[in-house]
């Protein structure tokens, strides 16, 4: 459904987008996961035709942004970073104006616009001003100013910035409601957001991509193996003796605990394996007492810090 | 069409809802009023002082006295309009740009003319409906003065006044869509009038080739014409060729605003 070819972006001296391809297939939820900065807003506003390419190539249904950019308009819907309200207007006449310009014929407009209406829950809301309206419900109509024309594809520059916790699950929930029969990309800084709603997650750093996959899928991947911790009665060396053949223990440290012979281990497991019934297995045979067995799993939260500290390290050596 | 129909729309709105409209318009009317009263006092006392002048000398008044009170009222309309319009105007592009709104309509599936004619007509007709009470004033004319003012001298003064909105209308928007920040461009609007109006005084004190062109050029003079009740085909070109050019300009702002932004 969109298909993006070393898309870049260069403001005077500095590269915003620097060479980004992609593809999100028809149904589904990218989410852009970046720090301030990262070229996330800057790529939205040229698949939106709002900023021309300064190189590269995108398509939406089969129709080049640059090129056929009447055809790739009609098949967006599209929440800038800051909605696009008219905050003189009520939000019935403003969603009526949107779907105007919208080129939403007269005989669906009024559909339209309830449905929009009711996706956001903005029906007991529709004749008040929307200068009177709270942040988060600005928000919504922000939301429902992309939806109402039913466009095929969503391109949502942060759509939950600036709203409460409750407000938040509604949107995800609103968003992901909207997914299937919409292909959906959002941007966010927020992590959590991106495993909840996202099908695939692009992280983006200095305009680059830095990885791509789902998010467990880059969980997995980049935690580099997974940690158990455990609290043993044991001493040391019969604790490694017990559980270094296990095929995938990668290192063990143990340090003792000052409360009478009971040691703190950590062990590192490569990808891949899951090791935790032999340890414990191996624990009890070897007559150690195992008082705790505990995974750790790299967040999302890490990986992302991860590769955006080491990408900016990187960079930082580069320039150096 | 049906998208430059939406833009008009809500532009004629956003004109009514906000009080741009009303403020303008109550400080014109009240001006304009003020002014056709004055013009009335002093054109009447002239005229009863040369009247008394002829019936001394023997002789009947020739005085066109309704003619003089409506020349006088649309020159003073005219100067009117050149501090009316950056009022209208100075918004319409930057306020756009800065609530954000100008990323709605830019990806939206509508070509800029629709944008931009959309606007300009909004705000003609607005200025055309604050001209409208004018119109009483020439009512009270007709109504007591005899012989009434001639019909021509009227048509001629409300389609040269309509023209010169066009114009600066034009004008106005097109520096409107230079910046978001709606006082920078009021304050360039009054600038270029001011310049233009100069421009006019420049052209009736420079002789030869410069003097001429100036005089061609000059805006104000040929809204004098119109004053005068001559309808010039040249200067209605004049008129609609500078407004469509002035669009054309918004146009190529538009579409450079997606170019330069960083």
């Amino acid at each position: 459904m969109i298909e993006v070819e070393s898309l870049t972006k260069v403001f005077g001296q500095k590269s915003a987008v620097d060479h980004v391809s992609f593809k999100v297939e028809k149904g589904e939820i990218l989410g852009f996961l970046g720090p301030n900065g990262a070229g996330k807003t800057t790529t939205m506003r040229m698949l939106t035709g709002y900023l021309p390419a300064t190189g590269g190539k995108a398509r939406i249904d089969g129709f080049d942004v640059a090129e056929q950019s009447m055809e790739v308009r009609k098949r967006i819907g599209y929440l800038p970073e800051v909605p696009p309200l008219y905050t003189e207007m009520t939000v019935e006449s403003y969603l009526d104006f949107v779907a105007r310009i919208k080129g939403v014929p007269a005989a669906e407009r009024t559909e339209r616009i309830n449905r929009a209406m009711e996706m956001t829950h903005l029906t007991d809301r529709r004749r008040d001003l929307i200068r009177h309206l709270s942040r988060g419900y600005r928000q919504r109509v922000g939301i429902a100013q992309a939806v109402v024309h039913d466009p095929d594809v969503l391109i949502l520059d942060e759509p939950t910035a600036g709203l409460d916790p409750k407000q938040i699950i509604e949107v995800r929930q609103l968003i992901k409601g909207l997914a299937g029969t919409h292909t959906i990309i959002l941007s966010t800084h927020i992590l959590p957001e991106v495993s909840m709603t996202c099908d695939r997650v692009l992280i983006i750093n200095h305009g680059k991509i830095v990885a791509e996959d789902t998010p467990e899928n880059l969980t997995t991947q980049l935690r580099g193996g997974e940690r158990l911790r455990l609290l043993v009665g044991a001493d040391e060396a019969g604790l490694r003796q017990a559980l270094e053949p296990i095929d995938g223990v990668r290192e063990i440290a143990a340090t003792p605990l000052r409360d009478g012979g009971r040691l703190s281990v950590v062990v590192e497991v490569s990808p891949e394996h899951d090791v935790r019934s032999q340890v414990a297995a191996r624990i009890v045979q070897g007559g150690f007492d195992l008082y705790e067995l505990r995974s750790e799993r790299m967040s999302l939260e890490e990986i992302f810090l991860q590769l955006t500290t080491e990408e900016s390290e990187e960079g930082a050596r580069r320039e150096a | 069409m049906r998208s430059l129909w939406a833009i008009y729309r809500r532009e004629m709105q956003h004109y009514f809802v906000s009080p741009i409209a009303y403020v303008v318009g109550g400080v014109f009317l009240g001006v304009a009023g003020f002014f056709f009263n004055g013009i009335l006092n002093f054109v009447m006392q002239q005229a009863l002082r040369m009247g008394f002048q002829a019936a001394q000398m023997g002789g009947a008044p020739n005085l066109d006295v309704p003619g003089m009170v409506v020349q006088n009222f649309f020159a003073v309309l005219g100067s009117l309009t050149l501090f009316m319009v950056p009022m209208l105007t100075m918004g319409v592009y930057a306020e756009e740009k800065k609530r954000g709104t100008i990323e709605l309509l830019m990806t939206s599936p509508l070509r800029d003319w629709s944008i931009v004619l959309g606007k300009f007509f909004a705000t003609l007709t607005v200025f055309a409906m604050l001209l409208l009470p004018t119109l009483a004033y020439q009512a009270f004319l007709f109504h007591y003065s005899d012989p009434a003012p001639s019909m021509k001298i009227l048509l001629a003064g409300y389609a040269g006044v309509l023209l010169l909105a066009a114009a600066l209308i034009s004008l106005g928007e097109f520096l409107s869509s230079l910046t978001e920040n709606q006082i920078v461009a009021a304050v360039l609007t009054f600038g270029v009038f001011l310049i233009l109006w100069v421009l006019d005084l420049g052209a009736q004190s420079t002789s030869g080739g410069v003097g001429a062109l100036l005089k061609q050029l000059s805006l104000v003079r040929r809204y004098n014409d119109f004053t005068l009740g001559v309808i010039d085909l040249a200067s209605m070109i004049y008129f609609l060729s500078f407004a469509a050019f002035m669009v054309f300009l918004t146009l190529r702002s538009l579409d450079s605003m997606r170019w330069r932004r960083a």
